[in-house]
């Protein structure tokens, strides 16, 4: 006879537990959260980067109570009528409900340490920070605007791509945002673009991979194709931390990667090199 | 030739077998023979047309992807006169998923590039299935940025399931050498023409598909995803293909309605595959068109309002 019994989990209990505590997508060490959301909701144990709400990205990387926010209303419509097993009018409700978000995409201006950007942060939590013609529309502004205040832009991104909700007209996104990012260039005003877990489809494939300088953080997931895609067309395994921010770099696609605790020091620092 | 049927194509099989076989084994002076082979004819034109003028979208997707389809080389040699191909990438290698080179339209030199099929096995291994690598790319920017060095306009042809998702592609970069081809093309300074002649992949398509005018062939498609690839996430049943199709609106026509696309060039009954000739010099057709109508625009408005092209596409609404 045992000694104990095991005392019966309740699924209202266990929720309860979900609250206090996160395990770690990575090394599955359970962390408090309290103690995970100090440490920049990175994993104490193995250092993978959380992804993390928009107001967290912004709260860590900009100087206090500097941000501005930008074009707050813009909301998303159903141009297709779009209804697979659920109604994109329903499933964008549910999103905006669970996150407190209008879209997938937060811009406004503000400052890393002193120096000012217009900044852009996808909320992952929203829709899988996919790309839809709201998220299209706050880039093109939120560069447009850089052009006009003579600033830089950052793009923080974590996005699975375009939203196919939106039909043909998400992927028009990418020639949107990309044709708006010309416009940067032709100005000669940085573009800073840091891709975080995960960055995939037509994010990457559009403004995400244009920045003058691009950072990501540790062992974020980036790539054109996703992982499960490129395994079932090739038909084999895929080489040991393939698309993670690691391989990357030693593949020349970006140029540092950057952890989190670090990466307002070195935002700052990028910002300041570039405009002085 | 053997004519290659779709499954909707069916009701039109057995009649067209009978026909042919009619016209080569029987005996054209009986008027039994002759009766019957009216008959057919004009059965056969009618169900074609029963058949073709109600399409779904699935059924376009099909008839986008068939494989007597005409493909880019088929429509530069009906349509252009000296097709010199120019290879390369300058740094990795040649892709002949994606083609180009120089070529004269009525005696006026232009720059034309497109993906590029195959229509037999060996062939179709040796062109990827039209889905390039990110030198195919790379290779496409490059032959675009020669003619527009000599202010010759641009033609591009998008067909293609999409960009290639291996693990070369990625390491050298697809996603980055898209999201290049997207930025410079809205710079390039010369008339561009992008016409989706069969299937319009994603982002893969995208690549060569900014430009001052978008055309579509009637048949064609063009999409942000495949129909299968968007069943197996939304509905996760990759055959529910048909169902995807019809949502998400990838048909010429509905491009045209959401302003996404500027003309739908009509194609012979049945499909382009079943007349290249007729096909072809509708494309023409409009290419000279919108090339006349390009040469009127000054070349500072050339580059905004190919911007503000881009720049109103989506749908939102602002409070």
């Amino acid at each position: 006879m045992a000694w104990f019994k095991k005392k019966e989990v309740t699924p209202k209990e266990r929720k309860k537990g979900d609250a206090l505590w996160s395990k770690c997508n990575v090394c599955n060490e359970i962390t408090y959260k309290k103690e995970l959301e100090r440490n920049l909701n990175v994993c104490p144990k193995c250092s993978y980067h959380f992804p993390i709400s928009a107001q967290k990205r912004l709260a860590i990387v900009l100087d206090e109570g500097s941000f501005r926010e930008l074009d707050r209303g813009l909301t998303s419509v159903d141009p297709i009528h779009f209804r697979d097993t659920k109604r994109y009018s329903e499933r964008l409700k549910e999103a905006q409900r669970r996150t407190g978000l209008k879209d997938a995409f937060v811009t406004g201006s503000g400052k890393v340490h002193d120096s000012p950007a217009m900044m852009g942060v996808f909320d992952f939590g929203f829709l899988g920070g996919s790309l839809g013609s709201v998220v299209g529309e706050k880039i093109a502004r939120m560069v447009e605007k850089a052009v006009e205040e003579r600033v830089g832009v950052i793009i923080f991104t974590s996005s699975g791509g375009a939203r196919m909700q939106e039909g043909i007209l998400s992927l028009m996104q990418m020639a949107k945002t990309s044709a708006a990012l010309s416009l940067l260039k032709r100005e000669k005003l940085p573009y800073i673009s840091v891709l975080t877990d995960p960055t995939t489809g037509g994010a990457t494939a559009s403004f995400a991979m244009l920045g003058d300088v691009i950072v990501a953080e540790p062992g974020a997931l980036i790539g054109f194709a996703g992982p499960r895609v490129i395994k079932e067309t090739i038909k084999t395994n895929l080489p040991p931390g393939f698309q993670r921010a690691e391989y990357l770099l030693k593949h020349g696609m970006i140029d540092l990667i950057v952890e989190r605790k670090q990466l307002k020091e070195i935002l700052g620092q990028l910002l300041d090199l570039l405009y002085h | 030739m053997v004519r290659h049927y779709l499954d909707f194509e069916r009701p039109l099989m057995e009649m067209e077998r009978e026909y042919e076989e009619l016209q080569r084994f029987a005996h054209r002076d009986d008027p039994r023979v002759l009766a019957r082979i009216k008959k057919l004819q004009n059965r056969i034109a009618k169900v074609r047309k029963e058949i073709y003028s109600q399409l779904t979208p699935w059924q376009k997707t099909q008839l986008s992807r068939h494989i007597d389809r005409p493909h880019t080389l088929d429509y530069i040699h009906l349509v252009f006169e000296d097709f010199m191909e120019l290879h390369g990438d300058r740094g990795f290698m040649d892709d002949p998923a994606m083609i180009g080179g120089l070529a004269r339209l009525e005696g006026e030199t232009v720059v034309v590039v497109g993906h590029q099929k195959g229509r037999d096995v060996k062939e179709m291994s040796y062109r990827n299935f039209g889905m390039p690598h990110p030198e195919g790319y790379r290779k496409a920017l490059r032959i675009m940025q020669l003619g527009a060095g000599f202010r010759k306009p641009i033609i591009t042809m998008i067909d293609t399931p999409g960009a290639y998702p291996g693990v070369g592609a990625e390491e050298r970069g697809q996603a980055e050498a898209i999201a290049h081809n997207l930025r410079e093309m809205a710079t390039i300074l010369t008339p561009i023409i992008g016409v989706v002649i069969g299937e319009g992949g994603s982002g893969g398509a995208l690549a060569i598909g900014v430009g001052d005018r978008i055309l579509m062939m009637e048949n064609a498609i063009y999409s942000v995803i495949s129909p299968e690839g968007c069943a197996a996430i939304l509905w996760r049943d990759g055959a529910k293909g048909p169902l995807a199709a019809e949502a998400l609106r990838l048909t010429a026509s509905d491009l045209l309605k959401l302003g996404v696309i500027d003309e739908v060039i009509p194609e012979p009954l049945g499909g382009a595959h079943c007349d290249y000739q007729a096909a072809a010099a509708k494309l023409k057709e409009a290419l000279l068109r919108h090339l006349e109508e390009l040469r009127d625009v000054p070349e500072e408005r050339l580059l905004p309002e190919r911007y503000q092209k881009f720049r109103r596409m989506g749908a939102f609404m602002e409070e």
